[in-house]
C-alpha cells in the first residue's frame, strides 16, 4: 500500500491525525504532514479510514504497493 | 447479500457518493445506482463558498470522481435524473420517466437554498449552494462594487469574508441580534463579529429584508428599520429546505428532512444520509438534521456498513469548520449556550486558543481557533472520554 497527499487541496481538519496519528500529522496550520507513505499491513485498515473521512479528499491510498 | 436490484442511491453529492464508496469499502458486490439531478460528476460543496469564491480554485477541482473512476467503482450515475416518486411496497424508484427497482434506497437529496421573496429573475440576486450558484455568484461578483450578505450563518460570514477579501464593500444583514455559528449560542458571536469589524465588515443585525429594490438587476436592499442598503450583488444565505418531495406517499415522517432512527433507517429498506438525514440521537432523544460535512461523510459509511454487514455504529459527535479572514476556526460536539467558554489552551486574546464548556468535567463542545494540531489533541480526549462514559451507547430503532 503507498499513501499520498495533496497538501494543496487539505484544508487543515485533522480527521486522519484524529485516526491514523501514526501515519499522519499536522503542521501549526493544521495542515496534512505525511509521516509514513508505506503503512504496515496492520495499519492498512487506519489508512483506508483516515482516507474516507478527509473531508477535503486529500488523501489517496494505493492498494498495489 | 443477492446482486438483485441492489442499492440505488438518490442524490450524488457528497452523502450519496460516500455512501456508494463506503458499500464496495465494505465489500458490496451488487449493483449501486446513483441517481442526481444535476448534469455534472459529483463534486465537493465546501470550496464553493471558500477556494472557488476567493478564486484560487476553479470548478473543476471540486470534482470528487469523474465518469471514470465512477464506472472503476461499479456504480451506474444517472445524471440530470430528477426522483419524483417511490413505491415503497414495490421498492421502485421513479426519475424522469424511468421507473428503477431497488433492494436498498438511500435518500441523499439535501436541501434547497432559501431564496428571498419578490426576488425571481431580478439579476444580481444569488443563493450559493450548487456549482452553478457559484459560476453566477463568479460573474456577478465581476465588476461589482457593493455586495450585501443576507443570514448571519457561517456560510453568511464566510461569503462575507470571501468577497471583502476579493475587495468588494460588504454589508452582512442578520435577522437575530448575533451571528449565528452553528448550534453553540452565541459563545463564538462577539469573537467572529470582531473579526468582521476589523476586516470593514459593515453589520446590521436585527433587521429583515423587507424589499429588493432595482427592476432588472438589483440595486439595494430595503431593511424593517426604514433604511436602505445600496448593493449591486446580493448573496441569500437564509437557510435551507430538505428536499423530500420525492418522498411524498411513502409513509415516511418528512416534516424536516426524512426522520431515521438512530442507524439512519427511515423504513424497512430505505435509509437517509447527508443534510436531508433527520436521525435520532440516542443520547437526548430528540432527532436533528446536522448540516456538516463530517456528519455526512461519517452516517454514510454507517449506512452502508448497516446494509453490507447489518451492524450499527455508535452516534458520532458533529465537527465542523470554517475559515473567515485566514482564521481557521473548528468545532467538535456544542458549545453549551448555558456555560461558560474555558480556555484550555493559548489565549483567547492572541486569537490563538482551544476552549470547551464543560458539563460535570466533561466537555460538551471545543472549539479551536487558530490551533488546529492541539485542537484535535483535546478532540481526540474528548472522543476518548466520550467512549469511557458511553461505552454501550443505546442504540435502539425509532418506531417504524
Amino acid at each position: 500500500m503507498k499513501i499520498s497527499v495533496d497538501t494543496a487541496a487539505c484544508i487543515g481538519a485533522g480527521q486522519c491525525a484524529l485516526v491514523a496519528g501514526e501515519l499522519f500529522d499536522q503542521d501549526d496550520d493544521g495542515i496534512v504532514m505525511l509521516l509514513d507513505d508505506q503503512p504496515t499491513e496492520a495499519q492498512y485498515a487506519i489508512a483506508r479510514r483516515a482516507a474516507s473521512l478527509c473531508p477535503a479528499r486529500a488523501i489517496t491510498v494505493t492498494e498495489s504497493a | 447479500m443477492t446482486a438483485g436490484a441492489g442499492v440505488v442511491i438518490v442524490g450524488a453529492s457528497l452523502a450519496g457518493l460516500t455512501t456508494a464508496e463506503g458499500l464496495r469499502n465494505e465489500g458490496y458486490s451488487g449493483a449501486i445506482t446513483l441517481i442526481g439531478e444535476e448534469d455534472r460528476d459529483p463534486y465537493n460543496r465546501p470550496p464553493l463558498s471558500k477556494q472557488v469564491l476567493a478564486g484560487t480554485w476553479s470548478v473543476d477541482q471540486t470534482t470528487m470522481r469523474d465518469a471514470e473512476q465512477l464506472e472503476s467503482l461499479g456504480v451506474r450515475h444517472l445524471r440530470a435524473h430528477r426522483a419524483s416518486t417511490v413505491d415503497v411496497n414495490a421498492r421502485t424508484v421513479t426519475a424522469n420517466g424511468a421507473v428503477v427497482p431497488y433492494e436498498h434506497l438511500v435518500a441523499a437529496t439535501g436541501v434547497v437554498a432559501r431564496t428571498l421573496p419578490n426576488s425571481r429573475g431580478v439579476r444580481g440576486i444569488n443563493s450559493l449552494r450548487t456549482v452553478d450558484d457559484a459560476l453566477t455568484l463568479q460573474r456577478d461578483l465581476a465588476g461589482a462594487g457593493q455586495v450585501a450578505v443576507v443570514g448571519a450563518s457561517v456560510l453568511g460570514c464566510e461569503i462575507a469574508s470571501a468577497a471583502r477579501s476579493a475587495g468588494h464593500g460588504v454589508t452582512l444583514i442578520g435577522r437575530s441580534d448575533a451571528l449565528r455559528f452553528g448550534r453553540n449560542g452565541n459563545h463564538l458571536s462577539p469573537m467572529i463579529a470582531d473579526l468582521l469589524h476589523e476586516n470593514d465588515v459593515r453589520m446590521r443585525m436585527g433587521v429583515e429584508v423587507i424589499e429588493v429594490q432595482g427592476r432588472h438587476s438589483v440595486s439595494g436592499l430595503r431593511l424593517s428599520d426604514g433604511s436602505v442598503i445600496p448593493a449591486d450583488v446580493v448573496v441569500a444565505a437564509i437557510g435551507c429546505v430538505p428536499a423530500v418531495d420525492w418522498l411524498s406517499d411513502t409513509g415516511i415522517d418528512i416534516s424536516d428532512g426524512v426522520l431515521c432512527d438512530a442507524n439512519g433507517v427511515a423504513a424497512p429498506g430505505v435509509y437517509a444520509v447527508g443534510d436531508v438525514a433527520r436521525w435520532l440521537d440516542p443520547l437526548t432523544g430528540e432527532a436533528h438534521r446536522i448540516e456538516h460535512q463530517a456528519t455526512a461523510i461519517e452516517r454514510a459509511h454507517a449506512v452502508a456498513r448497516l446494509i453490507v454487514t447489518g451492524e450499527s455504529t455508535p452516534p458520532i459527535a458533529s465537527f465542523f469548520w470554517s475559515e473567515l479572514f485566514g482564521n481557521r476556526i473548528l468545532v467538535h460536539g456544542r458549545l453549551a449556550p448555558d456555560l461558560p467558554l474555558t480556555p484550555l489552551t493559548g489565549s483567547i486574546g492572541d486569537r490563538r486558543f482551544v476552549a470547551a464548556t464543560i458539563r460535570s468535567g466533561r466537555p460538551t463542545g471545543l472549539v479551536g481557533w487558530n490551533m488546529p494540531r492541539e485542537f484535535r489533541q483535546e478532540r481526540a480526549r474528548v472522543i476518548e472520554q466520550a467512549a469511557q462514559h458511553h461505552p454501550h451507547p443505546a442504540v435502539e430503532a425509532a418506531a417504524n
